[in-house]
Formats: structure tokens, sequence, C-alpha cells
């Protein structure tokens, strides 16, 4: 059965604080920041994209499996911010990662879930018989988020991005697999038309009937799958929009603060987006040992969840980052709203 | 990138995404960019494609105040000499690295950025620039 055999994070460098953002729009900054849970966010330099972050996770992600590029049979992106709006992200990242030219790649879009859509696709096909050369398929999900300035998403939309590739050698799986499951339904919560610079989303709407009914139905059906309650697992993961919601869907099903602390990443680089679920869960796997068990659901607007439930091998322990997703964090520089309009070109002049 | 220079781009994708340069067997030397002939060894020697290493330092540098076209927005920036962990040469701007900590002899390693995307309507061109590590 097909597993994670390397996964790699990159987080910009820059950070923009919630209060330096409601500084601008006359809003209380300690207030806002304490009820969304998040203290800063992650924003990409003037020359990244969500095609540089995919690259650099990807890279990170083939060098701890240890395989060469062009080992990769699938290459996956999911975003909302793909550079292009018509040319693929995918060859790029798979060019850049040398993995062309044999190899199929797409690029998916699902709101924040495509990456984790991706990963559920890479896990097929490497189980697959059809096609029998493809050995390894790898899924990213990266965004440079976008709020409209003075909505409320712009205190929490960030930029990072994280890869997992799949294999099925036993000796090679850092992460086995043990099901997965989705929860899929037609949910307008959030969207962005074509030519729209800026995304829309139906105020709290987003919340009981789009967000918490869709990861609680993707993490009950998955658990009801594999004969597992809350109290089995280690960890939990889930999609992290902000702060909070994360911790209030965990107690509606029964997790502890304990299990999801490790997977919190929100409160640090902001929501990025389809890379969320999958940075909080490599947080995770730095912590994870042999026979541990983790929950991840991630959600994505429009609306659906894609739920897995993973159990650490040792060769986790073996291949552990150098680098702690929680060490990235504090690689930072803050940068102030002036900058922050130039790196992520909100004038129109940019 | 302007779409007139897009062929002769397209052709350097992979210099400009992964260093692909090339190394002489005969005379055990790394070129960056890939050279058709050794001008070493000529027609004795064999070159084969190989990438460069990701890692180097600092040789030289510089500031950017003025910068060309497609490159207003970003100044002040540093560009730098680049010698490879293989001793090829190279040049590149170097991002992410605190002002202080610009200076010869400094540890770099290879990033993948956006090099130039000035047309909203035109391709975007990507490849390597280099930042400063401990
Ligand atoms: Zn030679």
């Amino acid at each position: 059965m097909a597993g994670i055999i390397g996964y790699g994070v990159y987080i910009p460098k820059n950070r923009i604080t919630v209060e330096e953002i409601a500084r601008v729009w006359k809003k209380n900054g300690k207030a806002i920041s304490k009820g969304l849970n998040v203290r800063e966010k992650a924003v990409a330099a003037y020359d990244e994209d969500a095609c540089t972050i995919a690259v650099e996770a990807a890279r990170i992600a083939v060098k701890q499996a240890g395989i060469e590029g062009k080992q990769l049979g699938a290459v996956y992106v999911g975003s909302e911010s793909h550079p292009y709006a018509v040319k693929p992200t995918a060859s790029i990242v798979a060019d850049a990662i040398g993995a062309s030219p044999e190899l199929t790649a797409a690029d998916l879009e699902f709101a924040c879930k495509a990456g984790t859509a991706g990963m559920q696709m890479c896990m097929a096909l490497v189980d697959s018989p059809i096609p029998a050369w493809l050995e390894y398929g790898m899924s990213i999900g990266a965004d440079t988020a976008q709020g409209r300035p003075n909505d409320a998403l712009e205190f929490t939309a960030g930029s990072g991005g994280a890869a997992y590739i799949m294999g099925k050698k036993k000796e090679e799986i850092l992460i086995d697999i043990l099901d997965t499951y989705s929860y899929t339904t037609d949910t307008p919560d959030f969207w962005r038309r074509q030519h729209a610079e800026f995304p829309r989303h139906a105020g709290r709407f987003t919340g009981e009937p789009a967000y918490f009914k869709h990861v609680i139905g993707a993490a009950k059906g998955v658990m009801k799958r594999v004969k597992m309650e809350p109290k089995d697992f280690d960890y939990a993961v889930f999609h992290q929009p902000n702060g909070k919601f994360p911790i209030r869907v965990a107690k509606m099903l029964g997790f502890s603060m304990e299990q999801i602390e490790q997977g919190l990443t929100t409160p640090h680089i902001g929501n990025t987006y389809s890379g969320s679920m999958m940075i909080g869960l490599a947080s995770v796997l730095d912590k994870a040992k042999k026979g541990e068990k983790i929950l991840g659901v991630s959600y994505g607007s429009g609306a659906g969840s894609d739920a897995f439930v993973l159990e650490a091998t040792e060769n986790i322990e073996k291949k552990r980052h150098k680098k702690s997703v929680f060490e990235m964090f504090e690689e930072k520089e803050y940068i102030d709203y002036a900058e922050y309009v130039k790196c992520r070109k909100k004038l129109k002049s940019l | 990138m302007t779409d007139g220079a897009l062929p002769l781009i397209w052709r350097k994708f992979g210099e400009r995404y992964d260093l692909d340069g090339n190394f002489c067997e005969t005379c055990k030397t790394a070129y960056f960019p890939a050279r058709t002939v050794c001008p070493k060894c000529r027609r004795k020697g064999k070159l084969v494609a190989q990438k460069m290493p990701k890692n180097g330092k600092i040789v030289s540098f510089t500031e950017v105040f003025s910068g060309p076209a497609g490159f207003e927005n970003e100044v002040p920036y540093f560009i730098a000499i680049i010698e490879l962990e293989n001793k090829t040469k190279l040049l590149s701007q170097i991002v992410d690295s605190e002002k202080e900590k610009v200076k010869i002899g400094a540890k770099v390693e290879k990033v993948f950025r956006k090099i130039s995307d000035i047309d909203p309507e035109g391709p975007i061109a990507y490849g390597y620039k280099f930042k400063i590590v401990e």
C-alpha cells in the first residue's frame, strides 16, 4: 500500500503581524489577533509565487525521500493562486526538480484542499497496476493567498506550501496511510471568479454549514472506516483558516488540545490555504514516533474535506528533517504594511 | 521576459532552473554555463552534462541602486559573483539575506525565484538566485 516516503515544507521569510494590518485600517489589532488566534502571517517576497514555493518544498521532499527527481511519475500542484490561469505550475515544478519529461502532471484547484486531493490521486496511481512504470508520485499544496485589503481575510491569508511524495516500497515508507475518505458538497462559502483579483466569502456562512460540517463529516467517516475513536490517535491536524476553528472542531469531535497543538501552524504563519493542513501534518511528523497514529483532515471551500489516517513507521525516526517546522517559523523578518503591499503587488501599478 | 525572447530563454531552462552545466572528463573541469568545447582540451576534451552544486560562497558583490528595466521595484538589491563548491563561478542576485551578512566569503545556497515578471499578460521567467546560509 502507498505511503509517504518524503515531504518538504517551505515558508517565506517575511512576516506581517495582525496588529500591523489592523493599524492601517484603524481596527483593534490586539482583539482581532486574540479572536482569530493568529499573531502574524507569512508573506511571499516580491519575487516569490505559488510556483517558487512549490519548487522549494518539492526539492526538500525529494532530498528526504532519497530519490532522484526523474523517478517521479506524477507531479500535482494544488493551489488557488497558480501564477497562470492557463499554463500549468506543475510542469515548471517538474522541470525545476529534474522530473521531466517522463511523468504525468497537472494543476489542481479546490480552494484550500487541492493538495490533499493530489495526495489521494498519487496514492491511487502508485498502487494501481496501470501505469506500471509509475513508482512515485508527488503532490504539493502551495499558495500565496490574497485577502482583499480591509477584509477579514486579510488578517489570515498567508503564503507557504508543502510537498508529499508517495511510494509503495515498505523499506522507504516513513508514514503508512491506513485509509483516506472524503466528504464533498456544493456549498458556496468562498469563491473567486475568473479575472477577479480577490476572493469573496459568505461571512458567517463559512462556519457551520461549510468548515465544520465537512471537516466533521470527513473525520467521522474515516474513523468509522478504520474503527477508531479520537482517543486512539496521538495527533490530529485540521485545516486552519484561522487559529480558532481547528481548536473548536477538535473539541466538537472529542480531541484534546494536546492532540492538536503540534499541528497548529496558523497562529505563526496565517492560513497558507492549500498548504495549511499539509504544513500542520509536517509539523506533527517532526515529532511522531513509530506506531503513533495521526488523523489529518483538510478543508476546501466550495466545499469538501479529505481525511487521512496515518501511522508513523520506524523510518521517520531515521530520516527526520534537521530543521523542524516550528524552527522555520522563527526564520523571519518583519515587514510593515507598505512593504506588504509591494510584496503582494496590491498596488495597481505593480 | 518578452515573447520574442522566449525560444532563447526556453533553451536555458535547465541552466536557469537547476544549474545544468557540463564537465570535461579529460581535464576534470566543470563548466557553467555549459560549453560546446572544452577551452583547455579542445578536440581531446570529453564533455558530459552535469548539474552544478547548490552551495558556494561570495567572492565579490555589489549593491545595485539603479536597476535595469524590470528591476526598478526591487532596488536596492545585491548581486554577487559566487564560487560554487566545484569552483565554477556565476553571477546571481542575493535574496532573503540581511545586509550586514552580505560579504566576501559568506556561504550561499541556491533558491528558486521569479527572475522577471514585468508584463502581466506575458510569460514569467523563473530561475536561480542565492541566499546566505549560516
Ligand atoms: Zn578539458
